[in-house]
């Protein structure tokens, strides 16, 4: 099973001074979760600022510039990550080495097509050629 | 479900994350793989009887550790051999209390699980539980046999070691590349048990797959340098990218060329992508694993079947077949030779492949050829043959189906 993590962080925390033992304990887990065999993909987010949020209300699409809300708490970061149980991906976020203003590590497992009813499968599917052999490589 | 079970589900997890370190550590401690496991799993038990009643410790990898080697030391007590070992402990590098195993560590212990001393199924076995963190009946479970069959291999194996005097070190000089070979082959006969199960009614085991691949990535993740460790993750990673299209509606299997390739996973395809960009950027000859692994990228790389680049497989094929010549290999170059240069060409390639006659791939294959190039009557037979031999249900199936047309 696979599970996107997120780190939920303070919105301040762009602004505050970066300390590089702070970087250097998030690299030390992250070597861990790649010499475990379970990390997929990792990625930092710059701040709201430098993206966007695209509003649908009854006029179509609406660009608006960050900050948006009064946010406690904004997506700073993410992993992807498989593992074999739900309880294994709850114990490597629960490793996740948390700084000041990084507030939680929230875990989502993501869909895999096998978790969607038959007929949806089905809407997924191209036309299929007729059956040959293909190699085994 | 009660809190037990709850618990009970923790420690796996956590057994999962730590007890490739807990082994490797121990393993240094003693010089004795087989002893390493031992002393992990009586851990283990120890916490399965401790972490439901007073809660999983802040750092359970250090409590394990803890707990094996007080174990371990109480028995080198009973054995009245402190003496001795004492004076082998003092030489071994100590691990600082609370320190986990090192990498060197876990990559010996790679090494070691693999070691030539041993048959492929120990190997394979021992891998599984010692890397892997599988217990015996998950491999059971894997390999569609008895757990006391796999527990005896594993004793087995762990006494071979202890005979063979194997120690407990990553090779070094001329030793290496031989067996860095076992432990690579180790990793990809368990990714191809899971991708194309030799045996039983379901044609991909997807567990054992994605097992594969998580040790492929630690090798990677401990020889960085090592271009064919490379090769193999990108292999497997690019594979298990198409395990979602491989399997049809009741369980029926779905060929490379037949899959719905929206369905391949592309982050796993990415990933494997960019495996194979570090291991032919890396100092070094490609090996077999890398040039299998830029031929399953030539197949990545085609959005639709129509789009394959046939004329580089087959020169890829040629290249794998200068390193690594095998009937098996064969088989597929006339796959590949057929769609280049048509099915008479591929035909000639496959007769003089020198397959066993017992071989159902190259019938099946020899089967598809033919009735491309318009030889109804013999394609009927090949396929037929096909089916006969193989030990697969669903690829029994398909091969009668195909029979029949």
């Amino acid at each position: 099973m696979r599970f996107m993590m997120f780190i939920k962080i303070q919105p301040d925390l762009y602004d505050a001074e970066q300390r590089p033992e702070d970087f250097e304990r998030m690299g030390r887990y992250n070597d861990e979760l790649e010499k475990a065999g379970a990390l997929l993909a990792l990625d930092g987010l710059q701040p709201e600022s430098a993206g966007a949020r695209i509003e649908f209300g009854s006029g179509g699409p609406t660009v608006v510039d960050g900050p948006y809300t009064e946010a406690k708490e904004i997506i700073g970061g993410y992993w992807i990550i498989q593992t074999k149980t739900r309880e294994e991906a709850i114990e490597w976020a629960s490793r996740v080495p948390v700084n000041a203003g990084e507030v939680a590590v929230e875990l989502r497992q993501i869909f895999e097509m096998s978790d969607f009813p038959e007929e949806v499968q089905a809407m997924f599917e191209d036309q299929n050629p007729p059956e040959q052999p293909a190699s085994t490589l | 479900m009660g809190s037990g079970d709850s618990a009970r589900r923790t420690v796996d997890a956590v057994w999962r994350i730590e007890s490739p370190r807990l082994v490797a550590g121990l393993a240094r401690m003693t010089r004795d793989v087989g002893r390493a496991e031992d002393l992990a799993q009586d851990a283990l038990v120890a916490a399965l009887e401790t972490w439901p009643r007073d809660g999983v410790p802040d750092n359970p990898g250090a409590w394990l550790m803890a707990t094996a080697k007080r174990r371990a030391i109480d028995g080198f007590r009973r054995a009245a051999r402190l003496e001795a070992i004492g004076a082998e402990l003092a030489a071994a590098r100590p691990l600082p209390a609370g320190e986990r195993a090192g990498d060197d560590d876990l990559l010996a212990l790679m090494f070691t699980c693999c070691h030539p001393a041993l048959g492929v199924d120990a190997r394979v076995a021992l891998t599984l539980r010692a890397l892997g963190g599988l217990t015996t009946d998950e491999i059971a479970r894997a390999y569609l046999t008895s757990t006391a069959a796999i527990q005896q291999r594993i004793v087995r194996a762990k006494r071979v070691l202890a005979d063979a005097g194997v120690g407990f070190a990553v090779p070094d000089g001329d030793e290496l590349p031989a067996r860095m070979r076992s432990v690579l082959e180790v990793v990809y006969l368990i990714f191809n048990e899971g991708y194309a199960a030799t045996a039983g009614d379901d044609w991909l085991r997807p567990d054992l797959c994605f097992d594969a691949l998580r040790l492929a990535r630690t090798l990677v993740a401990l020889a960085p340098r090592e271009v064919e460790a490379h090769g193999l993750l990108s292999l497997l990673s690019i594979q298990a990218s198409r395990i979602g299209a491989r399997v049809g509606p009741g369980g029926a299997p779905i060929l490379l060329l037949d899959q719905d390739r929206t369905r391949w996973n592309r982050l796993l395809m990415h990933n494997g992508l960019a495996s194979l960009d570090r291991a032919l950027a890396l100092p070094g000859p490609a090996g077999p694993y890398t040039l299998q692994a830029a031929i399953a990228a030539c197949h990545a790389r085609a959005a639709r079947a129509d789009d394959t680049d046939w004329v580089k497989i087959a020169a890829l094929y040629e290249a794998l077949g200068t390193i690594a010549p095998s009937p098996v290999l064969e088989v597929n170059r006339a796959v590949a030779v057929g769609f280049a240069f048509g099915p008479e060409a591929g035909l000639a390639v496959l007769e003089a492949a020198g397959a066993p006659p017992d071989f159902h791939l190259a019938h099946s294959v020899r089967g598809d050829l033919l009735s491309k190039a318009g030889r109804n009557e013999e394609a009927r037979d090949a396929f037929l043959a096909a089916a006969h031999l193989t030990r697969n249900e669903r690829e029994r199936e398909l091969l009668t189906r195909r029979a029949a047309r």
